[in-house]
């Protein structure tokens, strides 16, 4: 009953999409570039410190650590507003996306690599000492064999990651960055059909954490070890 | 001094309070299997991660050849010599049974794909499983695995073969084709180091015996003489209760 009056409704704001599609689509392109760009440098990003903090020595691992509690322990919002309001003032001016893309990568990169860690953890410790056993270098063993093994079983919660980037990322919008949210806020303020406008763009997102929702199952399936698959 | 492939001299090793090895020596000869039996938690599989330099030792030496690895820099370039045949298999899970046995020769010693793919194919036939190259772990049984984890080690064309309870983790009916395939190798004068329970295998395969107790070893010999007339009365004791006990059928 809600989803027909929500279809119902869709179809008559469809008038509000043709109005504007140009300024959306553009948004959507925004949106999408962001949370893109931001996830894959997150999981550089998060594989790097969740080595670090695995594999590092008391000292490294102390300080990926306190770096990991930092992000993970303020909001997000406040890090974008650290990361393009306050960098300034030290004479770093960044573009809002540019500073969108800092923050979302660094906020992203701290979860993903406690994912990882998890991950890394779970892989069993004679994996390693096998590959040493072959002659391999302790580096030579965690790369070939123990991130094959971790990176797969991650991809589920990367994609929960995702995920949360796609829709973490309408807050660029108070940092004035032009993604769909952005664009929404301004068509909306012209033409004050507030409650359509913005029921249109969660149609939007909605569509979008469908769509690559399904395309990371099947990312999921294709990399799936015989023997290890998940569970659903 | 001596022509021996390999000398544990007078190793001691602690685990916190605890001293899992009081002393341990004795040398291996190129071509020869020599078997490890005793009771569990006496520091028989702790002798094998020391050749291996998986755990290095408080005291004493390792000499493979001339090298001592319990001084070497380079312990990769060693442990390329050595294989190792863990109890719970150690295989990769992400690769194939093919792709276990090839990934020492592409990452460690460089070689070609094509080059390590015919060398790996080569091991896999000589432990029967040709047909299961492209199999992942999860899909094979538990002797299977333990003879992919026998090719990989010998893919390398190591100097000896350490077997860490090879057949522990497997049920009863399985360990014969995974000793069948030791077997074969003795014969074809592997030079090999055996932690079993085994006691039938250990008998008929092995060229001498080392009896350890409480982390010492109390005697070593041909099999033949410590099963029928062994000087220390433990090894009597033991010999007998675990031939009672797991190899009533096997002679």
């Amino acid at each position: 009953m809600f989803l027909s009056s929500l279809l119902e409704g869709l179809q008559k704001n469809f008038t509000i999409f043709l109005a504007n599609y140009p300024a959306l689509l553009r948004g959507l392109a925004v949106t999408i570039y962001l949370t893109i760009i931001t996830s894959i440098a997150g999981i550089i990003l998060g594989t790097l410190l969740a080595l670090g903090k695995v594999y590092g020595n008391k000292f490294i691992s102390g300080i990926v650590t306190a770096f990991i509690g930092l992000i993970q322990g303020t909001p997000l919002l406040v890090q974008l507003f650290v990361v393009y309001y306050g960098l300034p003032v030290y004479g770093i001016r960044l573009t809002p996306i540019a500073a969108a893309l800092i923050s979302f990568t660094i906020n992203s990169g701290a979860y993903q690599a406690e994912y990882l860690r998890g991950s890394i953890q779970s892989v069993s410790s004679g994996q390693l000492k096998a590959a040493l056993s072959l002659g391999m270098t302790r580096w030579q063993g965690i790369f070939y064999v123990i991130l094959p093994q971790a990176l797969r079983r991650v991809i589920p919660s990367w994609t929960n990651e995702f995920i949360y980037l796609l829709k973490y990322t309408s807050l660029a919008y108070i940092i004035t960055a032009p993604e769909l949210m952005g664009e929404a806020k301004i068509i909306a303020s012209r033409n004050y059909e507030f409650f359509k406008t913005y029921l249109l763009v969660a149609f939007i997102y909605l569509i979008l954490v469908l769509v690559f929702t399904r395309l990371f199952r099947r990312i999921e399936k294709r990399f799936a070890i015989p023997g290890f698959e998940l569970k659903r | 001094m001596s022509k021996h492939l390999l000398r544990v001299e007078n190793v001691y090793k602690r685990f916190g309070d605890n001293e899992v090895l009081k002393g341990i020596s004795f040398q291996l000869d190129k071509g020869e299997t020599k078997v490890i039996v005793g009771p569990s938690g006496t520091g028989k599989s702790t002798i094998l991660s020391l050749i291996n330099m998986l755990v290095t030792p408080d005291e004493g030496h390792i000499y493979l050849e001339d090298i001592d690895i319990t001084r070497t820099r380079d312990i990769h370039k060693v442990r390329q010599n050595i294989g190792f045949v863990f109890q719970d298999f150690g295989l990769f899970n992400h690769l194939t049974a093919k792709g276990n046995v090839m990934i020492g020769l592409t990452k460690v010693k460089k070689m070609k794909k094509k080059e390590a793919e015919e060398i790996a194919m080569e091991e896999l036939r000589r432990v029967g499983l040709e047909n299961f190259a492209d199999h992942y772990p999860a899909q094979l049984s538990g002797g299977q695995k333990q003879r992919v984890g026998i090719a990989r080690a010998l893919a390398m064309r190591p100097k000896l073969i350490l077997f860490d309870e090879p057949t522990s983790a497997l049920d009863p009916e399985l360990t014969g084709e995974v000793l069948n395939v030791m077997r074969k190798l003795a014969n074809e004068g592997m030079t090999m180091l055996i932690v079993t329970h085994e006691m039938g295998f250990a008998r008929t395969v092995a060229d001498e015996l080392i009896f350890m107790e409480d982390g010492v070893i109390l005697e070593q010999g041909p099999p033949e003489k410590l099963f029928t007339s062994p000087e220390h009365p433990r090894t009597r004791e033991f010999l007998f209760k675990l031939t009672d006990l797991y190899n009533e059928g096997e002679r």
